[in-house]
């Protein structure tokens, strides 16, 4: 038989390769259509009640009516608080973990448990921060006690995050910068740290997208069922934005007449969500590019 | 002069004894060449010459090696010094994903030189001394992935020269290259050894013979023989030398 020939064998695996890209391609798809329905669903519900008015007015007449713009500010507070907290441990752990401990028992002991802490349920992070902050350390229920429970809730995330980046670095890089007279430090911040620094960004903004819709952390330990005034101080306790969805969902003063809304609030949560996501693809990719120049 | 001398040395990876008892001295300003099979331990023994070996766990040394004329085990040797004293150019071209300049200048940067006049200085002296400055002096900015493999060596080997370093080190420097690139490198070294005293690996036995002035044999963990090059290639002493030299083992 001659190249070029279709020979019933190979009509045959070619049929069985198409039939399976086919499956392949339709699984695929039907992920993106699942997402698609769910962000359609939301936006034709709720994108009647989406105005400039609906994002920065307090809610009136028991939440059926107004905006969610305390709910905002208060997930915006406690992103950033949470922030404040799970970026500076995380990222050196991570650091530590991956480029000074040795491998000895203790620092398997390390990773377990962090592997552990990313398995523990979000409610009892909840439980565990109303016992310890709220009324241990006596914060009460304020955006500094929901801060460092969500932040406990990131920590895992960032230091697994931070560690696979550094990870990814080939050790030719960092026994080069060893062999010029570097020391350890100096081959960490000056040559590895740069390369898996965009990494490293992206795995936290997709952090700060996990926090920002976390609701049992903050049930106990920050947020308000009604409060339509902003935050004073760290010390205050907040509106914030899956708790307002649950609460005019599921508990609210006319659950009928807020449904329009709940679906608004939803909208505008799964939008920052994906904002930082789409946030975090592109910074990658700007310090990937940077890098590479430096 | 010598400029690296081994007295006994033996190295353990955890039970394994991967280096029995090697004595021998490279004298300064000349090239010495390491043959022998992969496992053999040549390429373990350069790397204690900078302490690299450090970086393994479970790695035992004993004897001593003096660089210079310095016990660099000593418990008072800071590494990094020694490093900055022996320089070590890898098999496979490992650039820093930074410009070109700034390769060459990191040995300097870490190692607390500020003085921008003289880090430009330098950087454009030890890209002469690669070999390398005509092809880059136009684009010292760009990033050094962009250049060749065999540039990329070249500036592997710029960025050693830059920290002025007395010994350097060279573990199978060409393996990664094509023949063209495997030759200027090796021109290269014999501009080199005015200056420095090259310590170099290779699995390339017309290597050793090319660049080198003297040559050692190791096999499984021992020091064979170590001559002249030329009597070693055309007059081996041991029989094992003899078979590897002439292809029927390794």
């Amino acid at each position: 038989m001659a190249f070029g020939t279709t020979s019933s064998q190979h009509k045959s695996k070619k049929r069985s390769q198409s039939a399976a890209f086919f499956i392949f391609r339709l699984l695929s798809f039907s992920v993106v259509a699942i997402l698609i329905v769910i962000l359609g669903f939301i936006l034709i519900q709720g994108i009647s009640v989406i105005s400039w008015d609906f994002l920065t007015e307090m809610p009136r007449e028991g939440m059926t009516a107004g905006g969610i713009y305390p709910a905002i500010i208060g997930t915006l507070c406690l992103v950033a608080g949470s922030m404040i907290f799970a970026f500076p441990i995380g990222i050196l752990s991570g650091i530590y973990i991956n480029e000074y401990a040795k491998d000895s028992w203790f620092k398997r002991f390390i990773k377990l448990m962090t592997n552990n802490l990313a398995g523990v349920p979000s409610i009892v992070f909840g439980l565990f921060g109303m016992t310890l902050f709220v009324n241990q350390f006596g914060f009460g229920d304020s955006i500094l006690a929901g801060s460092l429970t969500l932040g406990l809730l990131a920590l895992p995330v960032v230091i697994r995050t931070t560690e696979e980046a550094l990870k990814s670095i080939d050790d030719s890089f960092r026994i080069g910068s060893l062999a010029l007279g570097a020391t350890k430090w100096q081959t960490t911040s000056r040559v590895v740290l740069p390369m898996a620094f965009p990494n490293i960004i992206t795995g936290l903004i997709l952090s700060i997208g996990r926090v920002s819709g976390e609701t049992a952390p903050i049930l106990f330990t920050v947020a308000a069922y009604f409060l339509p005034k902003l935050p004073n101080s760290i010390f205050d306790q907040v509106m914030a934005l899956p708790y307002h969805l649950y609460v005019i969902s599921t508990s609210g003063t006319n659950i009928e007449a807020s449904r329009a809304m709940a679906y608004g609030t939803a909208f505008v949560l799964i939008m920052i969500v994906l904002l930082a996501n789409l946030l975090a693809n592109w910074l990658r990719r700007y310090f990937g590019k940077k890098v590479k120049m430096n | 002069m010598n400029s690296v001398e081994t007295k006994d040395v033996h190295l353990y990876y955890g039970d394994f004894h991967a280096l029995k008892g090697i004595t021998m001295a490279m004298k300064k300003n000349q090239v010495t060449a390491f043959i022998g099979p992969s496992g053999c331990g040549k390429s373990t023994y350069l790397r204690c010459f900078n302490r690299m070996n450090d970086l393994i766990d479970g790695v035992r040394i004993e004897g001593d090696i003096l660089i210079d004329g310095v016990d660099i085990y000593k418990t008072n040797i800071q590494v990094d010094d020694l490093r900055k004293h022996v320089g070590m150019v890898f098999q496979k071209p490992n650039p820093f994903p930074k410009s070109i300049f700034e390769n060459v200048a990191y040995g300097l940067r870490v190692n607390g030189t500020k003085d921008k006049k003289f880090i430009e200085e330098r950087v454009e002296r030890s890209l002469h001394q690669a070999a390398l400055w005509d092809e880059v002096k136009d684009k010292l900015k760009k990033s050094a992935f962009e250049l060749s493999g065999g540039q990329q060596q070249r500036l592997c080997i710029a960025r050693a020269l830059a920290i002025e370093p007395s010994v350097l080190l060279m573990d199978e420097p060409t393996s990664a290259l094509d023949p063209l690139s495997t030759a200027k490198t090796e021109e290269l070294i014999h501009q080199l050894k005015e200056n420095y005293t090259i310590v170099i690996v290779t699995h390339n036995m017309q290597q050793a013979g090319r660049v080198s002035d003297h040559t050692a044999f190791f096999y499984l963990g021992e020091l064979v023989e170590y001559a002249k090059t030329k009597t070693l290639f055309t007059n081996p002493k041991d029989q094992r030398t003899q078979n590897y030299i002439t292809g029927r083992f390794g």
